[in-house]
This record gives structure tokens, sequence and C-alpha cells, in this order.
């Protein structure tokens, strides 16, 4: 019964992400639809990437002609921070059965992870996978139907509402914390630089270079810092 | 078709990155200090590459102005998120900014 229990709390602590994942899940169903995917493309694209942002780049390049390749790169490159929260997440997932730890890796995320987390520190007792399916429930289900809509209704959103906008400021909530000292700092700097200075260059090639510059200027800043 | 390659081939190398650390971790002890430092910078390397060319880049030129209502509804926003860490309240407030900006001749 605990378990059940554990689920039901992860899918209620998940509720507040709603406001802001489902217009995210929406604005990446209209985009997708709107750059000439099918209606079940689109909904696919969620279910099975589940990561916005690349999403959204990886569209964007589509729409401007970039080779599949990079479109893909670029899209994983976007998703490297998932390593991360693998890394992070990886210790509370080891008793899981290993069927069921393939399984919910699927559905780490940048919200699903920070909510997990901050619970499986509060309290040790939490049955984890439950309380970790409840959280992917609310998240996952919220955001792939949040892109149904997008999809159906996409199209009848009047152009000056400026949705695509929301996207950017999204990041923004998720970039400003994670700017926490000098070097993380740097990274954010050049990582922004060189994406703008590179928006030309051929093939599309701005953003993973501008990510992976961003990152080594992070280390090297980080080994300077260290170094002092 | 090729759309569906896309969405396959980003999707297996999306869930490649999530279970990397998660099936290794039986079989390493911890993950090394050091590739946690590193994977620390992608959030803001990555994150920074996406939103500031959506900030500065206007058409096809570069656009740093009081008129560029986008940028400075971007700097409102990141005021916000430094303030508050509240992902709806920055997209909340960043919107409302635009609009109010697109109002001002």
């Amino acid at each position: 019964m605990t378990d059940r229990r554990d689920f039901l709390a992860g899918a209620w602590d998940s509720v507040p992400t709603l406001p802001a994942n489902v217009p995210f899940g929406f604005v990446a169903g209209a985009a997708a639809v709107q750059a000439g995917f099918s209606d079940l493309q689109a909904v696919a694209m969620s279910a099975l990437i589940f990561g916005g942002a690349s999403q959204l780049a990886a569209i964007d390049l589509l729409g401007s002609g970039a080779p599949l390749a990079i479109v893909v790169l670029t899209a994983v490159v976007v998703n490297l921070r998932y390593v991360m929260y693998s890394a992070a997440i990886a210790p509370y997932f080891r008793d899981f059965k290993s069927k069921w730890r393939l399984f919910a890796s699927q559905f780490i995320v940048d919200t699903t992870f920070a909510i997990a987390v901050t619970e499986y520190e509060r309290d040790p007792e939490t049955d984890r996978l439950a309380y970790w399916l409840g959280v992917c429930a609310t998240i996952y289900v919220g955001y792939v139907l949040g892109t149904a809509a997008g999809v159906v209704v996409g199209d009848a959103v009047p152009d000056g509402l400026q949705l695509d906008f929301a996207v950017p400021l999204l990041f923004l909530a998720l970039l400003v914390p994670s700017i926490t000292d000098e070097a993380t700092g740097v990274a954010a700097a050049v990582g922004g630089f060189v994406a703008v200075a590179a928006a030309g260059l051929p093939m599309n090639v701005g953003i993973v270079v501008a990510a992976l510059l961003g990152i080594t200027a992070g280390a090297v800043a980080d080994f300077a810092e260290v170094g002092r | 078709m090729k759309l569906w390659l896309v969405v396959l081939a980003a999707a297996l190398g999306t869930y490649a990155l999530r279970v990397s650390f998660v099936t290794l971790f039986g079989r390493v002890d911890d993950v090394p200090p050091r590739v946690k430092r590193v994977l620390a910078f992608v959030p803001p390397a990555v994150l920074a590459a996406l939103v500031l060319p959506e900030l500065v880049l206007y058409g096809d030129g570069l656009s740093v102005s009081l008129s560029n209502d986008r940028l400075i509804a971007g700097l409102i926003a990141a005021g916000v998120a430094w303030k508050t860490e509240d992902m709806l309240a920055t997209v909340v407030v960043g919107m409302l900014a635009l609009y109010a900006l697109s109002l001002v001749p």
C-alpha cells in the first residue's frame, strides 16, 4: 500500500510543473505540424524524444534545410545535460530491477529529476520506484497531451500571441539557476556568444559548436580557479 | 520517412544519454568527481546557446538595442528567474513584458 501512496505523492508533487510543461508540449506539437510533420509524427516525437528543447532545435534546423545528421547531432547535444542527471540519479536507481532501471531512464528530464531527487533526499523511506513513476506519470502524460493539443489547435493560435517566445523564456528559467559560480558563468557566456557568432555557419553546426566550446571553456576556467 | 528517421535517431541517441550512468553504476563504484564537474557545465553552455540567439538575432542580423522587444523582455525575465527561480513566473512575466512592449510605438 505504501507503494501506492508514494506513487500518488509523486504524481501530486509534480502538478506545479504543469502550467509550464503543458504549454511547452503544446509549442512543440504546433511547431512540428507547421514544419510538415504528420500528426502522428509530431506526437511520437514528444513521446519518444521527450525533450522539448532538443525537439524545437531539431524542428528549427529541419526548417532551414540542415543535413539530417546535423539535425540529429544537435538534438543529442542539446540533451547532453541528461548525462549529468543520469549520473546524479544513478545511486537512487541502483536497487531497481534492471528492466525497471531501463524503463525509468526514459523519463529523465530537468523537472522529473529535480522533483524526485529532492524527495529522495528528504525522505530515505520513500519507495523510489513508485514515487518516480508517479512523477513521470504527471509530467510525461501532461507533456504528450500538451503536444497533442498543439497538433490539433496549433494552427488556430494567432501569431500575434507570439507563443514561440515562451520557449526561450523556459530555457532562461533553467539557465539562470544553472549559473552558480565563475566557471559555470564562463560556460554560459562562451556558449551564448559563440551561438550568436556562429549563427551563419554552414550546415547549422552553430549550436553544437557553441555548446562544446562553452563546456570546454567552463572546464578550463574551473581548472584555472582550482589552480589558483 | 525522413522525419521518422530524425525522430527515431534523436530518440535513441537521447535514450543512450539518459541510461548511460544508470546502467554503468553497477560496474563503476561512483561517478568520478572530474567527470561530474565537467558535466555541470553542460546545462549553462547548452541553454545559453539556445537562448541568446533568440534574444539578440532578429531576421538576418544582430539587434542589440532598446527597440528589440525580445531582448528587453528576456532581460526582465532573466531578472525574475534570478530573484524567484520560478519557471512559471519567469515565463509569464516574460510574455507579459513582450506584449506590453509591443504596445509601445
